[in-house]
């Protein structure tokens, strides 16, 4: 490390820093301007409820102290106005618009909270952008260019030596996956109001899948003999790996108390769509900013390698132009948000009322959007998959996938690439895959019906449930929060209904495979070690078999980090059916044989 | 029937395989070095941080008893062929129905003062990587004797420590044995590139002990002395068979067999580094230590041992090839390149102007047949140029769909019109490529 990395790195340390801590600098302050209720109604009551509990002449130090009496005022609000809504409604009023629910309670909290704020950094907002984001991206590029300096080439020096990225121990890592799915589990009974029938339902699921692969695919004694690290010396991945999940929780559930992030990013979406920047706002800036600062570092890296720098650019532009940009702009000029690459199963709310019923009424750009989004799913997903292999979404265009190949570059060799790994895999995607499917069927139904209920079951609440645990919890919590523990593509392996569907088709009918070079492989493993998905590239290479997988998103990184020039992605028409059948390098051939069974 | 492997190598572990996969015989693998196969070549990875040692296992520690394979760990000391019966080092012995020999290789001493002090090693086993390892902490500086292709991998190894190397060869220029002369210059230069301090033509004459009986500095041929705290010898590998000396089993270098891969006594079979031929197949070599044919030989020494002895394979490993990887450049070789070609030999030799690929091609100057490539920085496809190669295509054939093997990644330059280019410039002839880099050509060409 030169001495400009290591000024680079204390700077993104101190940028870190900054902002880990912006959230506690404000105060916050209750009145009845910020009180951020239209509604007459609630406005009335809550704002009664907080004079009684004394809110507005009290400054709060913290969002938590702030927010404790402001639920405290909301449900004392929500408990008047359940009464009163008893004795009878004001006319032409919908008991609807009358009573207070939860969900309009936390959209009340967050804004409320935001609005209230005073301090450095609500006061300030351009300050600490440039202190925050502004001094982390200078520190990251300090760090990252002067590695185009070094001589081109492979350079994995250090990464099992390094407590970033060396990974920890397979016992503790699963202890802290199997506390992040009780704590999402337990979460999840009071995230849906206090009925434990989903998360009941999510452990049977789990334990089926387990039983599966432990007892009925026997793997229970085939145990995974690849762990990693010994104890926690890959502390700083740790550390990294709660910072990501605490990020995520809080983006997801408890955003009324990042509103400081929020302050901080309010310049950038008053000048991109005109609006207040909302935790969403915050996130796909953030998410942007990462995939090009960490593209530049992947580009720096893989400066040889053609396919790698192509590939980089790529899901940088996309996630910058078209998942980020463009949908600003598009509110900008009153039009709907939507991001031009987002498919559905992925994009899970695509066929949602909510959804369909605004790109019905947005006019022929709606239209459009909406025919777009369902060609994709039927004719563009299956035509691509078919000519490239699924990596022309997975690792070209995918947002998910951009933030693997860029932020998440550094940890994609703690992939399991166990046998269990995969038998597991398998079973979990395909399992979302069909939920994703049943969710929306239902959701449709309801849709055209009108009827909320399909056979008893509600399916706004399998919805919800569907957002809470795969989108949130599973693609959000553990499918970038596990980056540094359990590699770069948890989501996009285990989660993805999306990769689940590319794959199939990659997997049955496409030109795309991985061909090996002849008998060239020296089993030494770099392949393996470095894909993403796990999938156990060697097993393959070694005996001369080309790789078919409907995991392989076509990252080419195994292919560029063998030493020996083994392994190449290809497309061909003419063998599809048959693409992996050859074992190449099988040295005794089968006329042999025949000689003594004769 | 109780089938005995020394040697838990690739060799050895392929030939179990098989063994496996064409009988239900009982297997025992024996190794004195790890518990499990891993792969040797991947050592230096393991040192540079890139891999740990569970990566380097090919197989899953659960595979061997699934597969009704018996892993035993432990060094073989003597066999008696006669009894059918080994004895190991700690006094237990181990009775068999057939033996298969794959001891591997051992790193070349050749019998330098000083050799056998602390702190000075090869590098062939885990145990040399742990030595490694032992006495990277504070090092100032490792001297590497012998230029070959281990040895730079420890250049490299420790190159990535930040520990400051130097490099003796004793060849005019690095590996110029195997690698012709532009190829090795090149080599020459990608390694001072790298900061190593290459000294060719540089012989060691003894290794110098501290006060304690480590390594403190070595003395070289030219009476120069180069403090050092470790010394890498790395001067070639020679068969590791000397615990068969008296056992009755015919030896050379290494253990002689025949086509089959029998040794002079009946059910008793060799493979991999071990190994001598009796009569190695045109263009090979009777030792060649390398993974490749470790693997074939185990397969067909699989085929054989269970087929007993009736109508047995011979061992064939068709068209030589090789490949490595001198720090970031790779090396691909098929067929016969040599590095002083005998008069017959016509050389098409194009380099880039960076420095760092090259594309030779060997041909025959009478009757023009292709004879060998050799790719510095360039991938080629292993099929396309063996096809070339047995059917001793015409040079002009091969130029004209030189593309055709091509096998470096989607959107990388491709080079043959200039290889094709420089042909005409030097033989005023005027080919054009025809077949470009991709897999429907060369689908169409090797299933023609
Ligand atoms: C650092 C390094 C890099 C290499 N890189 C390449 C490369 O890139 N490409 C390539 O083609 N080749 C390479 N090679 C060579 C290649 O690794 C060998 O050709 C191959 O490993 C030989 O396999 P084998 O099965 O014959 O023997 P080995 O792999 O040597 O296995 C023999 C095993 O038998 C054990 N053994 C020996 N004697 C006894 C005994 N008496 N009792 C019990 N056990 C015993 C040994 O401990 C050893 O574990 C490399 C070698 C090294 C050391
Ligand atoms: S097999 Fe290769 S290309 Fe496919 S995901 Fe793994 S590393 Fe990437
Ligand atoms: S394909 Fe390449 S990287 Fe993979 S094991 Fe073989 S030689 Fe190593």
């Amino acid at each position: 490390m030169n001495i400009l990395q290591k000024i680079g790195l204390a700077l993104f340390t101190i940028a870190l820093l900054i902002f880990l801590l912006a959230n506690g600098l404000d105060s916050y302050r209750l009145s009845p301007e910020n009180l951020s209720v239209k509604n007459e109604f609630h406005k009335k009551e809550i704002l009664g409820a907080a004079q009684q509990l004394g809110m507005m002449e009290k400054t709060y130090g913290s969002s938590f102290a702030f927010n404790g009496d402001l639920k405290k005022a909301m449900h004392t609000a929500q408990q008047v106005l359940d009464e009163k809504a008893k004795q009878g409604l004001p006319e032409g009023v919908s008991e609807w618009d009358y009573r207070l629910g939860d969900w309009a309670m936390k959209d009340y909290a967050l804004q409320t909270t935001k609005l209230s704020a005073t301090g450095p950094v609500a006061d300030n907002p351009l300050l600490f952008l440039l202190l925050t984001f502004g001094l982390g991206i200078l520190g990251g590029l300090l760090y990252i260019v002067p590695k185009f300096g070094e001589l081109p080439g492979i350079k994995n020096n250090g990464i099992y030596h390094n407590p970033m990225t060396r990974g920890l121990k397979v016992g503790l890592r699963g202890a802290f996956l199997g506390a992040t799915i009780l704590g999402v589990l337990v979460f999840g009974m009071f995230y849906l109001g206090g009925g434990w029938l989903w998360s009941l339902l999510t452990v049977i699921v789990g334990s089926f899948i387990a039983w599966r692969v432990l007892i009925k695919e026997k793997s229970k004694e085939e145990k995974p003999a690849r762990s990693a690290s010994p104890g926690i010396t890959g502390w700083l991945g740790v550390l990294t790996g709660v910072l990501l999940i605490g990020f995520y929780v809080a983006l997801y559930w408890a955003p009324q108390h990042i509103t400081a992030w929020m302050h901080i990013v309010d310049p950038v979406s008053k000048m991109l769509s005109g609006n207040e920047a909302s935790q969403w706002f915050l996130y796909g800036l953030l998410y942007t900013i990462v995939v090009m600062v960490m593209g530049i570092r992947m580009i720096a890296k893989y400066r040889h390698n053609k396919y790698q720098i192509i590939r980089t650019f790529s899901v940088m532009f996309f996630q910058t132009a078209i998942a980020f940009l463009l949908p600003e702009i598009l509110v900008r000029l009153n039009q709907p948000y939507y991001d031009f690459k987002n498919i559905w199963p992925l994009n899970y709310s695509f066929f949602f009322d909510y959804n369909l019923d605004n790109l019905i009424n947005s006019g022929g750009l709606g239209i459009f959007m909406l025919v777009w989004g369902i060609v994709l799913i039927v004719i563009g997903v299956p035509v691509i998959t078919y000519f490239f292999g699924k990596r022309w979404y997975c690792s070209w265009v995918c947002g998910c996938g951009g933030l693997a190949e860029t932020l998440g570059d550094p940890y994609r060799q703690l992939s399991d690439k166990s046998l269990r790994a995969w038998q597991y895999e398998r079973w979990i995607i395909h399992a979302v895959l069909a939920f994703a499917v049943v969710m929306t069927l239902m959701v449709l139904y309801t849709y055209f019906t009108g009827s909320h209920n399909v056979l008893f079951i509600s399916s706004d609440t399998v919805r919800a449930w569907y957002g809470f645990l795969i989108s949130s919890a599973f693609a959000g919590v553990v499918g970038t929060g596990f980056y540094p523990l359990m590699g770069n593509r948890v989501w996009c392996r285990f989660g993805c209904p999306l990769a689940a569907y590319l794959g199939l088709v990659q997997k049955f009918k496409s030109r795309f495979r991985i061909t090996v070079n002849g008998g060239q492989c020296i089993s030494c493993g770099n392949c393996s070690t470095y894909c993403e998905m796990g999938i156990d590239v060697r097993a393959y290479a070694q005996r001369g078999q080309d790789i078919v997988r409907s995991s392989c998103v076509g990252c080419g990184v195994c292919s560029a980090v063998c030493p020996r020039g083994v392994l190449r992605l290809e497309n061909n028409a003419s063998d599809v059916q048959e693409r992996a059948n050859d074992l190449r390098v099988i040295h005794v051939k089968n006329g042999e044989l025949e000689i003594e069974n004769s | 029937m109780h089938i005995v492997i020394i040697g838990n190598g690739i060799a050895g572990i392929t030939a179990a395989r098989h063994i496996r996969k064409l009988s239900d015989h009982k297997i025992t693998v024996i190794s004195g070095e790890t518990d499990h196969f891993f792969s040797r070549t991947a050592l230096m990875y393991i040192y540079m941080g890139h891999m740990r040692f569970e990566d380097t296992k090919p197989y899953e520690d659960w595979f061997w008893e699934k597969n009704r394979i018996e892993l035993v760990r432990g060094f073989v000391e003597k066999v008696e062929p006669q009894s059918k019966l080994l004895h190991f080092e700690d006094g237990k012995t181990l009775a068999f129905d057939r033996l298969l020999i794959a001891t591997g290789s051992k790193s070349n001493k050749f019998g330098w003062p000083g050799q056998d002090l602390e702190g000075v090693q090869g590098l062939y086993s885990y145990q040399d990587l742990e030595g490694m390892e032992r006495y990277s902490p504070g090092l100032k500086r490792a001297v590497i004797v012998g230029g070959g292709l281990i040895g730079i991998e420890m250049a490299e190894m420790f190159h990535s420590r930040h520990i400051p190397v130097t490099f003796l060869v004793r060849e005019k220029s690095f590996w110029d044995l195997v690698l012709p002369l532009e190829e090795s210059q090149m080599i020459n230069r990608h390694i001072l590139e790298n900061g190593i301090d290459l000294r060719l033509e540089t012989e060691l004459k003894e290794i110098l002990p501290d006060a304690n009986g480590k390594a403190r500095a070595v003395v070289t041929n030219k009476g120069e002395t180069i403090e050092c705290g470790f010394v890498g010898l790395t001067a070639g590998v020679s068969p590791n068979v000397d615990f068969l000396k008296d056992s009755g089993i015919e030896m050379g270098r290494g253990v002689l067999v025949n086509d089959f891969l029998e040794t002079n006594i009946p059910g008793v079979f060799a493979a991999g580094d071990c190994v001598q031929l009796q009569n190695p197949k045109h263009g090979r070599r009777p030792i060649e230590a390398v993974w490749y044919t470790g693997r074939m030989m185990g397969e067909t020494a699989a085929h054989n041992i269970v087929r007993g002895g009736q109508s047995l394979i011979p061992y064939d490993p068709g068209t030589w090839f090789n490949s490595a990887k001198f720090f970031d450049i790779e090396y691909q070789v098929y067929g016969t390149v040599l590095a002083n070609p005998p008069e017959n030999h016509a050389v098409l030799y194009w380099e880039h102007s960076d420095g760092r690929r090259s594309i030779r091609l060997v041909y025959d100057r009478h009757t023009g047949g292709i004879l060998g490539l050799n790719l510095m920085g360039v991938r080629y496809r292993q099929e396309v140029c063996v096809k070339w190669l047995e059917s001793g295509t015409p040079i002009e054939e091969v130029l004209q769909n030189l593309g055709m093997a091509n096998f470096d990644p989607e959107f990388y330059k491709e080079y043959e019109n200039d290889v094709v280019a420089l042909y005409n410039r030097q033989s005023g002839r005027n080919l054009t490529l025809k077949k470009r880099r991709g897999l429907a050509g060369a689908l169409d060409f090797l299933r023609a």
